[in-house]
Parts: structure tokens; sequence; C-alpha cells
């Protein structure tokens, strides 16, 4: 033996760090509707096996804790007769587990069983005391996961296979029977559908956006399904957003008349006023609202329901009433200055812009506040508008923000200036009442809130100044709730209140959906709202339109599916800045495209879906 | 100085004291399993874990410092309901069979089990499984272990010898011989400081009561026994007597009473290892250029084992003269079977010890001077003669105090102080003063060597000749002095080094009491024995100067070559 030695891998290292990015990628892609319990004996079992066997909690217990789970798991199997006790035992060994063990390995792995216990009780109860899986895992039981994860339930395997056969007219079509908006989804779209990608547990997630962009850039003209016979019902949309628009377009395809009010100049609410022409040009979000509006839907712009009376008249014209509203106020900040001229917020300025409106940035030096999608995009658009410089502040770190990880890159790339840990405390403006400064309080990141996301604190610095002209506030939206709360609509924490059916308790025939009930969320989120109110809607006129498509799904191709790298589409990032709207990401082409689809897994016809199919062919 | 709260009462300590030490001071005793003050502090077994007030977790008191303002729960409801989920959580790691446990009523695990009154266990018992040849004189019984480390510890802090380590990973991790060995190829010195350190039965000598019973009952055999210095200063202490009831003759009376057939004393053979091993250092000594320094004591056969597989080259400095118990053993088939006039072929000759690896040492093919078998036929520990006078049920107190068999069971106080560390030095150093000037020094001239301290030195001129001595126990200190003298550091003339921390008075065969090392005491009980003794030089010893006329003639004789002196190459 050498004093010390150069430490090197051995082979069995380095294929264990292998597996253990294997295991990290198959968690991932942990399908839909396992059984809680199960999971959290597997998590166990690999916790136990990280112990380094010092302490009796996490060397003994965390065995003893997966032995017990095992039993409650186990009812089922030879003569163990265990009754609600054993969660109390489980409970008390893993709560002194937690409270004695001497480093994470034990007590973290017992505060997850903790967290299990409170979190899936009827779960652990229901393998007590009727042996056996809740009810409510059955429901979305080895469903594909793509088309689970999709709140619109699209038909992911389906559109794929259909791009890669070239068939694209038939992936618009068959797209279209859970979600109008193929193409702003292809461009915008947060892609839920990725994120349990079963082809994970191999390399990693197809490119399904990518491969819904190659589906609509190379359909041709594609025609709307034929309406079916008119109904002589009446439905009133408030609001032209993708939630509304969606909700139309089903209703529309119904049978009934369908009109939607909207309150700016052009229908796409937030698909418009939102979000930026670089990223969804707007000639591509015409096609989708020119489709919708092609089944006879009718459209009154400029219409701003203000009034008790309006709402009268609406609700004694129609037959039925959708809320799609979104959420396109702004919140204030909250600190001394921020009336000054120069300070602005995202929402005003991207509905600006969606009219038509640029503002002159020109050399400016221009401050964001924020660290969500949005306030990426007005970062990114102030440097397109020709800003010298954009910092964008944010009290908590990149990790925190809650834009996605591509758009900061993306705001970086381009030349904006991520400021960190910077809490605004005060603006500062010159004698004419134009912004001068932002003035900055640095802050330290925290313990974990109740969320269980860090919170910022003061730091022990002074504050600092940031010289600038023009102040965007993208701190989040509000809704505009007061009308109907007047009206008597229920409202909860500034949100519209909704069941899962769409439908408003105390108001038969009023649905409301989108971010005027979650809260500011997704297109796809929004979709999957209109989506479910056209269906109720159409329950509560007392119909059962089915929609369907008649798009025969090709069948998987017999291949091997040896580990591929994934295509991502390609960015052309604005780096010199200056009124480059023009769209930034690039298409797949016919070669990675034909690559890409085949890495589907066809989750749609393996597994599961052998047994029970793997679609649902109408709603 | 640091002020907290503990369990409302409040205590000054010194910074860095540790929650458990603080909580000692008041009088709180925070139980505990792994912990054994200055060795094993590691927060194993969070059985010591307490509630410090604003803090969601708990901390084990053992190893945590306390801090300024503490306020801390030894017993609030989160405590004992985790102490109690702990205990049960170890005992399904544990073999729980305690009536058929060699520490069945000495056991940390049974006694707090007992004191909480855990009378079932919900958790599945997972207790692990092992393989262990129970014949070698340490026993590890891998069902019993409860992975408190302190075998790990006192082996590698204290001997340095590194037998055992953590095998295995994740929950499969438990104590076993390092690096996937067996016993036998680790160089175990069979000090047995882990059998006395363990809290359980995991680890323990082989017993070998039964065959010492059958020995006794089988009237074709004349039992002769010997018993070793240090066992009078502890056999009392596993069956319940006092110091000041333990006396030698109450001892022998309890042997009589098992049926031994003649009852001697080591200390006759230690009084003549002096006069072997002093004779052959004076020896060495006059001839100087042949020899090199510093010439080792070989009485201790863990030191032996160590000094062998460790240091092989330096066997040839440890004194050639046996140990008293194999010295003795020599002569038992031989002068003493001639004396009582008994068959030697008859004879089973038994020695009782502090000591484990003197299991081992009887079994070294050297150790065999006559056609009948080896000298000695049978070890016991001092743990195993307190069992079988229990076995017997005999009550110790009303034991009648006995002599023992004539002169065989002469011994001086030179001799008594074998059992402690420095004792040994000491004693050669007395008759070896008395060989050189052919007069008596002051008998504690030499006190110099005693006392506790791992790695003692010593200067003393015996008519004019300078004389550099030193005395370790323990094998880590051991081993550091001999480093020391490897790279001329230091240079001594005559070295004793016991294995055991304290000698044997401390030894592997001796009583188990939990967390406590008792060396120190039972040395001091010792050299109480030395300073009342009527007889205080070895040289003076009636019988080894009978033995020397009637048989051997005269120290390194031939003869006393041929039966009181070994040869290394034929240990093994």
């Amino acid at each position: 033996m050498s004093r010390l030695d150069f430490k090197t891998r051995d082979r069995a290292e380095k294929t264990v760090e292998g597996l253990y990015k294997d295991l990290e990628r198959r968690i991932i892609a942990s399908p839909p509707g396992l059984c809680p319990v199960d999971m959290a004996s597997a998590f166990l079992k690999m916790c136990h096996a990280q112990t380094c066997g010092k302490c009796v909690p996490c060397r003994v217990g965390l065995g003893q804790l997966e032995n017990l789970i095992q039993d409650v798991l186990n009812t089922n199997r030879g003569d163990n007769e265990i009754s609600l006790d054993i969660l109390r035992l489980i409970e008390k060994t893993a709560q002194a587990i937690y409270d004695s063990a001497d480093c994470a390995i034990g007590y973290e792995a017992a505060n997850m069983v903790l967290k299990g216990l409170n979190g899936f009780r009827e779960d652990y109860e229901e393998h007590v005391l009727h042996r056996r899986c809740a009810a409510s895992i059955m429901r979305q039981r080895q469903s594909v996961p793509c088309i689970e994860m999709c709140p619109a339930g699209v038909d992911v395997p389906g559109y794929m296979a259909l791009a890669r056969d070239g068939r694209c007219e038939d992936a618009v079509r068959l797209i279209r029977k859970d979600n109008p908006f193929p193409t702003v989804c292809a461009f915008i779209c947060e892609h839920p559908c990725e994120t349990r990608c079963r082809r994970n547990m191999v390399d990693s997630a197809v490119n399904i956006r990518g491969l819904k962009r190659f589906a609509v850039d190379n359909a041709k003209n594609v025609p709307v399904p034929k309406r079916m016979p008119d109904t002589g019902k009446r439905v009133a949309i408030i609001g032209g957003g993708p939630s509304g628009l969606t909700a139309a377009y089903y209703l529309s395809l119904m049978g009934h008349s369908v009109k939607i009010f909207e309150k700016r100049e052009q229908l796409g609410g937030m698909l418009r006023y939102g979000i930026p022409s670089y990223r969804l040009p707007r000639e591509r979000l015409q096609e989708d609202i020119d489709a919708i509006l092609s089944t006879g839907v009718e459209v009154e712009l400029n219409y701003d329901m203000s009034s008790e009376e309006d709402a009268n008249i609406i609700r004694n014209e129609f037959d039925a009433l959708y809320i799609g509203i979104g959420a396109h106020i702004h919140k204030e900040i909250g600190i001394p200055g921020e009336y000054s001229r120069g300070v602005i917020s995202a929402v005003e300025m991207l509905r600006g812009i969606g009219d038509g409106t640029l503002p002159d940035f020109e050399g400016k030096d221009v401050v964001v506040i924020g660290g969500g999608n949005v306030a990426m995009d007005v970062a990114r658009t102030a440097k397109r508008l020709g800003a010298a410089n954009v910092n964008i502040v944010y009290r908590r770190r990149r990790d925190d923000m809650t834009a996605l990880a591509e758009e900061i890159g993306g705001a970086v790339a381009e030349g904006c200036n991520l400021m960190q840990l910077m809490k605004p405390s005060g603006i500062e403006a010159n004698h004419d009442g134009n912004v001068k400064r932002l003035w900055v309080k640095p802050q330290i990141i925290g313990t974990n809130d109740t969320a269980g996301r860090p919170s910022p604190v003061d730091a022990d610095v002074p504050e600092v100044e940031i010289p600038c002209q023009i102040i965007i506030s993208a701190i989040g939206q509000a809704i505009d709730t007061a009308h109907f709360e007047k009206l008597g609509i229920p409202v909860n924490r500034g949100t519209i209140k909704a069941q899962s059916s769409s439908g408003i308790d105390g108001f038969p025939g009023v649905f409301a959906g989108g971010d005027c009930v979650t809260g500011p969320s997704t297109v796809i989120a929004a979709v999957a709202a209109g989506k479910v109110a056209a269906a109720n809607i159409d329950a509560y006129l007392g119909y059962h339109h089915e929609m369907e498509v008649d798009v025969e799904i090709p069948e998987p191709k017999l291949e091997d599916k040896p580990p591929c790298g994934r295509v991502d589409l390609k960015l052309r990032l604005s780096k010199d800045g200056g009124g480059n709207f023009e769209e930034i990401e690039q298409g797949m082409t016919c070669q990675e495209a034909e690559q890409e689809a085949s890495r589907c897994l066809r989750c749609d016809k393996y597994g599961f879906a052998a047994f029970r199919g793997g679609r649902t062919g109408k709603w | 100085m640091v002020k907290l709260i503990i369990d409302g009462k409040t205590i000054q300590v010194p910074e860095g004291t540790t929650i458990m030490d603080a909580a000692m001071k008041l009088g709180i005793k925070i139980p505990h399993l792994c912990y054994f003050s200055g060795l094993n502090e590691i927060g194993a077994c969070r059985i010591c874990a307490v509630e410090v007030k604003g803090k969601d977790q708990l901390v084990a008191a053992c190893n945590t410092a306390v801090e300024e303002g503490m306020e801390i729960f030894t017993t609030s409801p989160k405590v004992r309901k985790t102490r109690i989920v702990n205990v049960r959580l170890i005992l399904s790691d544990h073999d729980c069979k305690c009536a058929t446990c060699a520490r069945c009523g000495n056991c940390a695990l049974q006694d707090i089990a007992s004191d909480l009154g855990i009378f079932d266990n919900p958790y599945r018992n997972v207790a692990e499984r092992g393989k262990w040849d129970s014949k070698y004189p340490l026993v590890k019984n891998e069902a019993k272990c409860i992975k408190c480390m302190r075998c790990i510890q006192v082996c590698d802090k204290i001997q340095g010898m590194h037998v055992w380590d953590i095998i295995g990973a994740g929950y499969r991790t438990t104590v076993g011989v390092r690096n996937n060995m067996t016993i036998e190829e680790a160089n175990c010195t069979l000090c047995g400081q882990c059998v006395t350190h363990c809290p359980v039965g995991a680890l323990r000598a082989r017993s070998d009561m039964g065959k010492m019973f059958d020995a006794i009952g089988d009237p074709e055999k004349i039992t002769i026994v010997q018993v070793a210095p240090a066992v009078r200063a502890a056999w009392g202490e596993s069956i319940g007597l006092p110091k000041e009831k333990a006396t030698m003759g109450r001892l022998v009376g309890a042997l009589r009473r098992l049926g031994f057939d003649y009852v001697f004393d080591t200390n006759f053979s230690a009084d003549l290892t002096i006069m072997e091993e002093g004779s052959e250092f004076l020896e060495r000594l006059a001839h100087r250029e042949d020899y090199k320094f510093p010439m080792f004591t070989s009485c201790c056969p863990g030191w032996v084992r160590f000094v062998r597989s460790q240091y092989p080259e330096l066997v040839p400095q440890l004194s050639t003269a046996k140990s008293p118990q194999q010295m003795f053993g020599a002569l038992t088939k031989t002068y003493i079977a001639q004396c009582l006039g008994v068959d030697p072929s008859k004879v089973f000759s038994v020695s009782i010890m502090p000591c484990m690896a003197k299991k081992y040492e009887r079994t070294v093919p050297d150790m065999s001077s006559t056609e009948y078998g080896q000298d000695v036929d049978m070890v016991l520990t001092t743990r195993e003669l307190a069992r079988m006078v229990k076995a017997d049920q005999i009550d110790p107190f009303t034991v009648e105090e006995a002599p023992f068999d004539q002169f065989f069971g002469e011994g001086t106080g030179a001799a008594v102080i074998f059992g402690a560390t420095g004792g040994v030095m000491e004693a050669a150093l007395r008759s070896a003063s008395y060989l050189v000037t052919g007069q008596n020094p002051d008998p504690d001239a030499f006190r110099d060597v005693r006392g506790m301290d791992g790695w003692k030195e010593a200067s003393y001129e015996i008519q004019g000749i300078p004389l550099k001595v030193a005395v370790a126990s323990g094998l880590a200190n051991t081993r550091r002095l001999i480093e020391a003298l490897k790279r001329g550091d230091v240079r001594y003339d005559f070295v004793e080094i016991m294995a055991c921390p304290g000698g044997c008075s401390g030894g592997g065969g001796q009583p188990i009491h939990d967390g406590e090392e008792c060396a120190e005491e039972r040395g001091k009980i010792l050299y109480g024995l030395d300073r009342v003794a009527d007889l205080r030089f070895s040289h003076e010893n009636p019988t080894v100067l009978k033995v020397y006329e009637e048989f051997l003639e005269k120290p390194l004789s031939e003869k006393a070559h041929h039966l009181l002196h070994t040869d290394y190459n034929n240990w093994g």
C-alpha cells in the first residue's frame, strides 16, 4: 500500500454510476397509476441499501419498515393477518428513525415514509382493510404515459406514427379531435407529454412537440370536420383565448350556435397578447384561429362585459355560457416609485405589441423584474426592440425561476443579464418623473418555505442601484374577477371557482375554465378546460355528441430500439438584437423527423395497451 | 465553562463536555449501548438520543458537546418513545436466546430491554446467521452482534491490530475479520480485549467447562490445577463476592469443592520464571556483544503472538524462558508428579488464567516436554472458574478457606505482581539486583515501573551497571515503543510487554463489567498482597530453591533449558 493513492474508478464503479443514471431516468418515466404504497416500499429498499450501517435506526429500522410495508402489501398472500394497528407501528417506527438517525441517509428515508403515510393514507388503509389497491389508482392504471400526461389527452403516439409515415394532414386531423390548436401547441406547448415518456427508460424522451411541429409545417390546408346537424341551441363564450376558442370549436362542430365575446381588438388571448411573435409567429396563430372560426363561430370583438345588464342580456339570449377570460391584469410590485414614467407591466407591453404597437427601447437600459416565462419573453423582446442593456432582476436564484430552463438559457444567450438574489426595494425618478434607477436589496437564499421552495432573505450588504430608463414588471398576472363577483359568481383567492366539470355551483348553464379558474397556466391546460366545458355544456343542453376522427393509425414497425440521441430543434437566437421578431426555432428535416418518430416505443400498442387498447377513439 | 439545563437542573461544565458526561455529573444516567468512554463515542445505537429544546430531531448524548443555554430532556415523551423503538430494533437484529448466552445476566442489551419493560417485539427477527469455527479460542456469534463497533475500536485504537473491521455494505454491514479474512489469517493475538469490551454475547472465549468437569469426574485422571496471580484479584467479581471475602484461601476452598485433586499456585512458577529469565538477562548482559538488546519478556502469549507476526526479526530478543503457566506445566508431569508420587500419564494439568491467549499457548507444539501430551491439558479463564462455581451451586460465602497443597503453593510478593503491568520487570530487577550484588535491595526500590501508563521507562544502576528498562502494556503502545526502538529514538536493555492494557489484571479472560476498565483496581489488590507478603523476592521462594536443589541444579542448567525454556522455532 502506498501512502496515498490516486483514485480511479474501476469497471464496477463505472457500471454502477451508469445504473444510477438509468434509475434516475426510469423514475422520471415512472408510469402513471402505480400503487404508491408499493413505490414507497421500493424506494425504501433502495434507501436501505444506501445505509452505511453504523446506526441502528437506519441499518435495522429501515429494513423493519420495509418488512412492515411489505406486510401491508401482502395481506392477500399467505396467512398474514393485520389490522390498522400496523399503520400506527409504521408511523411510530418511521418517526423514531426520523428523530434519532444520525444522518440524512436514515432520517430522510424515514421522512419519505412519513410523507407517504400522510399523503396516501387511503391507499395504505385500502390495503390493510380490503387487501387491494385503492380504486383511484385503477382509473389511470398503466395508461399510455404521453396521452395520460397531456391535459387534453391528445393521441400522441398516433400522430407521431402518422408523421413518421409522412401523413401530416392525418396527424393534424387526429390532433384536432382533442385539441384545435395543433399549430400553436407545435410552437409553444410546454409538452407535459414528454415528462413521463417511456423512452426515458432507454435514453431520453421523444421530442414530441418537435414532431408535432413537423406535422403542422408539412400539412397542407386541412379542413375541419363536418359540422353536425344544427341543434338550435346558443352558447355564449366570454373571452376569445385558447380555452374559449377550444370550447367554441367543439360546441360549434356539435351543431350548437356559438358566439364569442372578446374584449380586445383581436382573438387569441394570451397567445396573441402574451406570447411574443418570435416564439409564435402571428400568421401561424391565425392558421388555428381560422380553422376554428371555419366551423361557423360568430365573434364580437371589442366587447367589454362590464355591467349586470350585459350579463343578463347574454344569459337570456343564450342557453349556456362559458367564462374563459384568462388572467390579464398585472400585479403591483408594491415598492416606492412604482408609478414613475418608464415603469410598465409585462402584460401591458405585450398587449400593445399584440396589437402592433412596438415601444421604442432603442439604446435604453431596461430592467425586467421577475423569473417566469413572461419575464424571459419581455426581456428578449426588449432586446429585439433595441435595448442597450437588459437586466433581469429576480429575488431568488436561477434554479428557483419558474421559467423553463430553455427560456432562461435563451434570454442569457441573447445577451440579457441575470441578476439573481436581488429584491427590488425602490424606484427613483428624476425631476421630470422619469425612471432613473432601480434600487435592489441583495438577498441570500434561505430555508425552504412550506411548499418546499427556498425563501430568500436580506443579505447583510447595502442596497445596490441599477441605472435604467425602463422597468418592466413581470411578477405574475391576476384575473379581473370584479364583474363576475358582483353577479354572485363564486371567487376564491382571485380565481373563479368552478368544478372539475367546469360547471359553477348555483349557476346552471354557466361554466368557466382556463387561467381565470386555475390562475396563470399553460396553453394546453386552457385547451383541456375548453374541451371539458364543451363536453359538459353539450350534456347540459341535453345532447351526447361524440367527437371522433376516421384516421387509421399505422401499426408499429417490428424493429429494434437501440439507444439513440434525441433530435432537438435548432434555435436561431437574436444576438445582435434590433427588430428581429422572426421565429427562432427551426423545425425538423424529414430525415430528422423519421428518426425521431422511430424512437417512439408505441406504448399505445405494446405493454398494457395490447390488452386494453392504447387510445380513446372518441369523447 | 458552559451553563445548561438538563431535566430542569442547571449545571456548569467545561466547554467540550458531552451531554452524557454533563448529565452524569448531575446524577442523571442516560442509557447507552455502543458508547464506551474514551474509546467508542460514535452514536451508533442511538439509545442515548435526547431532546434538545428547539431542535426538531433528537441528538446523541454520547458525542454531542454541550452548548451555552442548552435545555435538554432525557426522558421526554419523544425520547422515551424513540428509545423503545430503537431497543426493539436492536433486539430484532439480535439472537435473543438469552438463556443460552454466555452473557446472560451480564448483558447491557438484556438490562436495558428489561429496564424498559420490553416483553414483546413487533419487528420480525432479522438476526444475521454466521459461520464461525467454535473450536477457536475466540468465538464470535454474528447473530448476537449489535454492531456497536467497540471490538473494532479496541482492536484498532488500543491494540493496533485491526483484526476487526466493518465488512459488507448497506444494511448488510456487519462486523467481521478485516478484508474478508478468516480469524486464523488475521494475526489475532487472542488478547481477548474485544471480548471484554463486547456489551453482549457476540464475542466470547471458547468454553472448556464441560471438558473440565469430565476430567474431574474421570477416576483415572488426577487433576492438578494452578491459579495465576491476576485471578485472585478478580475471581469473586462475577459471583458476587466482595473483595475482602474473595481471598486466595476461599478460592482454594472452592477449587477443592469442585473436585480438583491438587491445588497449586502459578506464583511458584512465576518465581521460577524470574530465576530463569533474570539469569538469562544477566547472562546476555555479560555477553553483550553476542546479543541484541533489549531483551523482551516472554510470559504474555498475546505479546509473543504479536511479535511473531508483526516483528519476526525481534523474536531472538525474546527471553527464551517459558511463561509461568508453561513452566508449571513442564514440571507438573515430571518433578511434581514425582514428588506427589503419582503416575504422570494420569495427570491432567489445568491452569486458571485471566487470559484467552493462554488457551492457545498450551497448544504450542514446543509445550510438550514429556510423552504424556501437552504440559498443560486445560486452560480455564477466570470467567469459566466463576461459572463452574455457579454450576455446582457452591455458595462462595460459605466456602471454607483452605491452604494450597504442599510446596507448589508457595509464591512470593514478587510473583503476585506478575498480574499487573510492570510487575514482571519489578520482580526481575529485585532478583537480578540480588544475583549481581548478593544482597537484597529495598523491595520497593523499583516501584517506578508501576502504574497505568501505557509506556513507562526507568533507569537503574546495579553495581555500576547502568540499566535502562521499559514497560509497555497494550499492543498499540507496544508498537509505538518498538517503532521508537527501531528508529533509534530510545534504547533499552530490558523491556516488559503485556498485551492487555494494565497487564493480566485487565486480561481478556477476566470478569466483564460493561463500560468499565478494571485493570487498575485489580492491580492495586495485587500490589497490596505484595506489600504484606512475608517473602518479596523470587529467589527466596523455598520451593524454587528446593526444585533447583533436587531437580534442576541451577538456573539455565541443561535440564532447566530443556524444561523451562522454549525454542520459538518450534512454535508451529
